[in-house]
């Protein structure tokens, strides 16, 4: 099992839900964030005085999925949550040690989803 | 025939009445007229719903760990000088005068302020509910120093200061300018609605408090940014909304001075907002929410001392100047000289107080009111001469005895938020509440 963490432009959450939903994978987790990276940021002004905005908001997604099937939802990740400009975010992958779905007590791959 | 006799014989009593009747209000107590008193009670709910109003203003323009702990400044003071002025507060401001500074006590308890008139304040109108409208006033007033002071004031600190100031600040200065006998009064001082009494003392003591205080820790190094500016839009317009109770119901009667001062409003919040959005968007490139908001608010506090002696076209020229004027205020001199006013109360209505009764010193016309004096423009240069002693008195008492308040209340309690609870937020650490749950 590997977790998926995507970091994305926000308008391209639904984009993205689509695409994991079609690989077989309909259940994440999503949270509205901020960060930055090579992304430059925006200025704001506030009765006439300015603040430069370098914390940008992005969604992230996070996605338990099998061994077998990290590639081909990576692959789909990306092609729904690209747009070529600098800005369009990034994925970590990480080794999940277990899974445990709380209502049965099952475990492994069968608790993901 | 003998109908006649009868509509005859009812008549004359009448008739007798009729006139004895007119004898007696030529040389007695004036009279009550409902449509005035519904007018100015309707007025003081107006005024009041413009402190709510301001702490929607503030409350979106401060972070979002402090909206609370500003709004509850705005909230607490409508408590706090709604029982001051009740118990002596209106006396010290409208009771009979003492050698020209302040009120006596002799009203202590609204003794003696009933359902009669008084011929000074409102010869039509109960004296109570002329009280209730000048409570308003004396509450929104303390409420708008808070904006200097937002983000950083111990909240025992600040009840202290806010009695104090309402008591010594705000009452002396609404009898000077405001109380029959008062010397700005006798001196000629014109200011229908509070340029000096509101938003001067306001603005000015709201600098000094700033200064006193201090910068908010980070101010300068980090973005303060607003949490809401919708809220700050809501509060606006609550206070665009009341502020027509504040100017045309100084009129304290329901007549053609209360409706031009109703337009004259009207005109300079819209000029005055026009003004401000297109003086930033020349300077920053961009119009902002923000910036309509905080114009319309310029050009109502400019127009508030102005709005009983001018005519609707010399309000548009007092809106400009206070849009253009209060943002160069805010946005330039504030930043030069590096004080934290942290939501610009010194900005807006201490510079647009300024300007109103200026102002109202060059176009004030006897054609909009036989009971002022013509300003600059129509003949009357003195006048200008007298709004500046205005002004200045205005000015001077206000920052010298708000320094001193603050000196004798630091004295008794520190005034100023620590470093930990200026971070964690004043909501949290004054108040233990959070204004936004994180979850559920």
């Amino acid at each position: 099992m590997v977790k998926l963490e995507c970091i994305i432009r926000p308008e391209k959450l639904d984009a993205v839900k689509d695409a994991l939903a079609k690989t077989g994978n309909p259940g994440m987790t999503v949270s509205e964030i901020k960060g930055c990276g090579l992304q430059r940021g925006w200025k704001e002004v506030y009765r006439g005085v300015e603040s430069s905005i370098n914390l940008l908001p992005k969604v992230k997604i996070e996605v338990v999925v099998k061994d077998e099937s990290v590639d081909q939802v990576i692959q789909h990740i990306c092609q729904a949550a690209r747009t070529g400009e600098v800005g369009d975010g990034k994925i970590f992958i990480y080794p999940v040690a277990n899974s445990v779905r709380i209502r049965t007590g099952e475990t492994g791959e069968s608790a993901i989803y | 025939m003998k109908k006649r006799l009868i509509w005859a014989g009812c008549l004359l009593p009448l008739l007798w009445l009729a006139s004895s009747g007119m004898a007696w209000a030529a040389d007695a107590a004036p009279k009550i007229d409902s449509g005035d008193t519904a007018f100015v009670l309707i007025g003081a709910a107006l005024v009041l719903l413009m402190t709510p109003g301001l702490a929607f203003f503030y409350g979106g323009m401060v972070r979002r760990k402090n909206v609370l702990s500003t709004i509850m400044h705005s909230f607490i003071i409508m408590c706090l000088v709604s029982v001051q002025w009740v118990v002596f507060g209106y006396s010290l401001a409208f009771g009979p005068d003492k050698l020209h500074l302040i009120g006596s006590l002799s009203w202590l308890g609204l003794s003696g302020v009933g359902f009669a008139p008084n011929p000074n304040y409102g010869p039509t109108i109960p004296q109570l509910a002329f009280m209730a409208f000048q409570l308003m006033f004396a509450i929104i007033t303390a409420a708008l120093i808070s904006g200097s002071f937002a983000e950083r004031f111990r909240f025992p600190a600040f009840l202290i200061f806010t009695l104090l100031w309402t008591t010594i600040v705000y009452d002396p200065l609404a009898h000077w300018v405001w109380g029959y006998g008062g010397w700005l009064n006798r001196l000629g001082v014109l200011d229908f609605a509070g340029g000096t009494v509101v938003h001067i003392s306001s603005g000015v003591s709201g600098l000094v408090t700033a200064l006193v205080l201090g910068k908010r820790r980070g101010h300068g190094k980090e973005p303060m940014l607003p949490h809401n500016i919708p809220f700050v839009v809501l509060g606006a317009g609550l206070l665009w909304f009341g502020w027509f109770g504040f100017n045309a119901g100084s009129a304290l009667a329901a007549n053609g001075l209360a409706a031009n001062a109703f337009v004259v409003t009207n005109t300079a919040a819209a000029a005055a907002a026009l003004a401000w959005v297109f003086t930033e968007w020349i300077h920053n490139g961009k119009p902002t929410m923000l910036g309509a908001a905080s114009g319309c608010v310029a050009g109502l506090v400019a127009i508030t001392p102005a709005s009983g002696f001018v005519n609707p076209v010399c309000s548009i020229i007092i809106g400009l100047v206070a849009g253009i004027i209060c943002y160069l205020a805010v946005s330039i001199m504030k930043a030069r000289l590096g004080y934290d006013d942290a939501l610009d109360t010194f900005g807006v209505h201490g510079i647009g107080g300024t300007w109103g009764a200026l102002a109202t010193g060059l176009f004030a016309t006897t054609a909009i009111n036989a009971s002022g004096r013509n300003g600059l423009f129509f003949g009357n240069p003195g006048q200008l001469g007298v709004q500046l002693i205005g002004i200045v008195a205005s000015w001077v008492f206000a920052a010298a005895v708000t320094f001193i308040i603050l000196k004798v209340v630091g004295l008794i309690t520190p005034l100023r938020a620590s470093e930990e609870e200026e971070l964690a937020g004043l909501d949290l650490t004054m108040h233990s509440e959070r204004a936004y749950d994180f979850i559920s």
